[in-house]
């Protein structure tokens, strides 16, 4: 009942701010479009060199899917290549088609890749016995940017947007007076938490519902798995966000103060999400991302969206994201202790 | 004249942190009186309310509230409490602020609706509570913190500056809304600065500097120090101490 009108009274509270609503769900969106444009952007005209022994249906085939088709030596190609006024190069060798590809941007040479792919295709009799054998000048083989970054900045963003909200809201409810005026009827503690923790539930899960959406069915990310699984992992950061905000406001007098948490305790976890490789990193920095609860998040989304993996992959990182939600929340109920000990 | 004790303060003494806000304060407030606490801001009504109230804990010496130490939650539903600061959410409107706090208290359906017209009547906010708070003025947030406070029918009413930024004319009316609700039983417990205002109270509680100066009526405090005003009789009692 008392937790009922906590929930009740939240819901009523955002549809009245429907600006911070909005920001909830279409600012981690547009965010994701614009990197989506950034990282993707428009398809990238290759310039491929040749030399003789490649079939004349394949440049025929390259030419076709709007390649520059530049017929040259090994020799000189390599020189274009390191100029990188040649995006690859193409010799027959035998029954193995060697490609040899500029690949400091993982963009072209996924692009360039399924060119090559595409005009392969009409030496398919052959196809079986001839190979496809590709060397990389710089780079390595990999894929799209976005896509790999993807499902880290789905969690990122969610995370992020709902840290800041929850823990604006419950702020405010210090510094306006009511939280204080709630402790003075019967309410207990945990059902203030609780009903905060349902109250934003519902936000979160329609946020975390409509990013994945977006990101998958309208950006196309590359999603292998299971929508439900995301839709889960999402749902848990959400509630780690959610009660790390609303515990972390207790340590904030004012907004501005509920800011400065972002580059104490969002920003490191960027860089233990994943987006950087961790391997790179000193073993005892690394060991760091063992309290980051994004990284969990992280890996099990790109477990679900990149690899496809199921329950078993995510099981752990589920586990510990409910034990971070479960034990901020009951620092949560032990914080508020300081307005009320019972 | 049976004198059943409402609220006992037993030597009760607040710091925060180094700072004694209360020093060794004791006295009792009646059944069914309207018990004011004078004193200029930062005397430390606030706090006293408060622990009376059940919001914050005295560090030394007890608090008893119907004979039950204080703070103990199921007394909370006995006290209703109106803050100093209107403790309202802004973006709600008032009658969902009624509602959220009417589910808090356990009251639903017919009982909740029916309860919500009564105290808005008591207000006068009938035809304002389809308002978003945000639109109200200073004067329409106070009544509608005093509506919140009447909302679960408390035995015991403890109003922090009820008054503050009110007219005349709906002082007036609040005041006489307070000798309507006392005269049901309900006993009331009112902080102020204002002199004319602790002169309605039956009982009163002058409070400088975290000490008690004195307790009585009016009328009393007034004859003993021989003051015309309770201004002259704060004076003798605040010198007196110095």
């Amino acid at each position: 009942m008392r937790i009922q009108a906590i929930v009740i009274r939240i819901i009523r509270q955002f549809f009245r701010d429907k600006r911070t609503l909005g920001l909830m769900v279409f600012a981690p969106m547009f965010v994701l479009l614009l990197l989506n444009l950034v990282f993707n952007g428009e398809e990238y005209k290759a310039t491929i060199g040749v030399d003789e022994t490649v079939p004349s249906v394949m440049v025929e085939k390259l030419e076709k899917q709007n390649i520059t088709v530049q017929t040259l030596t090994a020799k000189e190609a390599n020189r274009q290549l390191e100029k990188q006024q040649l995006d690859a190069f193409i010799e027959m060798d035998g029954q193995t088609l060697n490609v040899k590809l500029e690949g400091s941007d993982p963009t072209v040479n996924k692009a360039v890749m399924a060119s090559i792919q595409k005009a392969f295709q009409p030496l398919a009799p052959q196809a079986q016995s001839i190979q496809l054998k590709t060397t990389y000048l710089h780079g390595f083989e990999d894929m799209e940017l976005f896509d790999y970054f993807g499902p880290v900045l789905i969690g990122f963003f969610i995370f992020f947007f709902v840290f800041l909200i929850a823990g604006v809201s419950f702020l405010r409810e210090r510094t306006s007076g009511t939280l204080e005026r709630l402790l003075a009827t019967p309410l207990k503690r945990w059902e203030m938490v609780v009903g905060y923790i349902i109250g934003f539930g519902i936000f979160a899960t329609l946020q975390a519902s409509l990013i994945s959406w977006f990101a998958i069915d309208i950006l196309d990310m590359v999603m292998e798995g299971s929508f439900f699984y995301v839709l889960l992992i999402t749902f848990l950061l959400a509630m780690t966000a959610l009660t790390l905000g609303t515990l972390l406001s207790a340590f904030a007098n004012n907004e501005l103060q509920m800011l400065q948490f972002i580059p104490l305790v969002v920003v490191p976890q960027i860089f233990f999400s994943g987006l950087f490789n961790l391997d790179t990193m000193s073993e005892w920095l690394r060991s760091l991302s063992v309290v980051m609860p994004l990284k969990y998040g992280a890996d099990a989304l790109r477990e679900i969206m990149i690899r496809g993996n199921g329950w078993n992959a995510i099981a752990k990182d589920v586990y510990v994201l409910l034990s971070f939600s479960f034990l901020f929340a009951i620092l949560n109920v032990v914080a508020l202790r300081k307005y009320r000990k019972l | 004249m049976s004198k059943e004790v409402c609220i006992r303060v037993e030597n009760v003494s607040k710091s925060f942190g180094k700072k004694q806000v209360i020093q060794d304060v004791t006295f009792e407030i009646y059944k069914g009186e309207i018990f004011g606490m004078l004193g200029p801001s930062g005397a430390g009504k606030t706090t006293i309310v408060k622990m009376m109230a059940g919001i914050d804990e005295a560090s030394k010496g007890t608090i008893f509230v119907f004979d039950t130490k204080m703070p103990h939650l199921q007394m909370m539903k006995r006290i209703g409490f109106m803050a100093q600061s209107d403790a309202l959410y802004n973006d709600l409107t008032a009658l969902e602020n009624l509602q959220f706090f009417a589910m808090i208290y356990g009251l639903k359906g017919s009982k909740q609706k029916k309860r919500i017209e009564e105290v808005a009547e008591l207000v006068n906010l009938t035809n304002d509570l389809k308002k978003p708070v945000h639109a109200y003025s200073g004067g329409m947030k106070r009544r509608l913190s005093l509506a919140v406070a009447l909302l679960h029918n408390p035995d015991l009413l403890i109003l922090d500056e009820p008054t503050v930024g009110i007219d005349p004319v709906l002082r007036q009316a609040i005041w006489e809304e307070l000798r309507r609700i006392q005269e049901k039983g309900t006993t009331i417990v009112v902080t102020t600065h204002v002199m004319d205002e602790a002169e309605k109270c039956q009982r009163l509680a002058m409070i400088r500097d975290g000490r008690l100066i004195a307790v009585g009526s009016p009328e009393d405090l007034k004859k003993e120090t021989h003051s015309q005003t309770l201004e002259e009789a704060f004076l003798y009692f605040g010198g007196a101490r110095a």
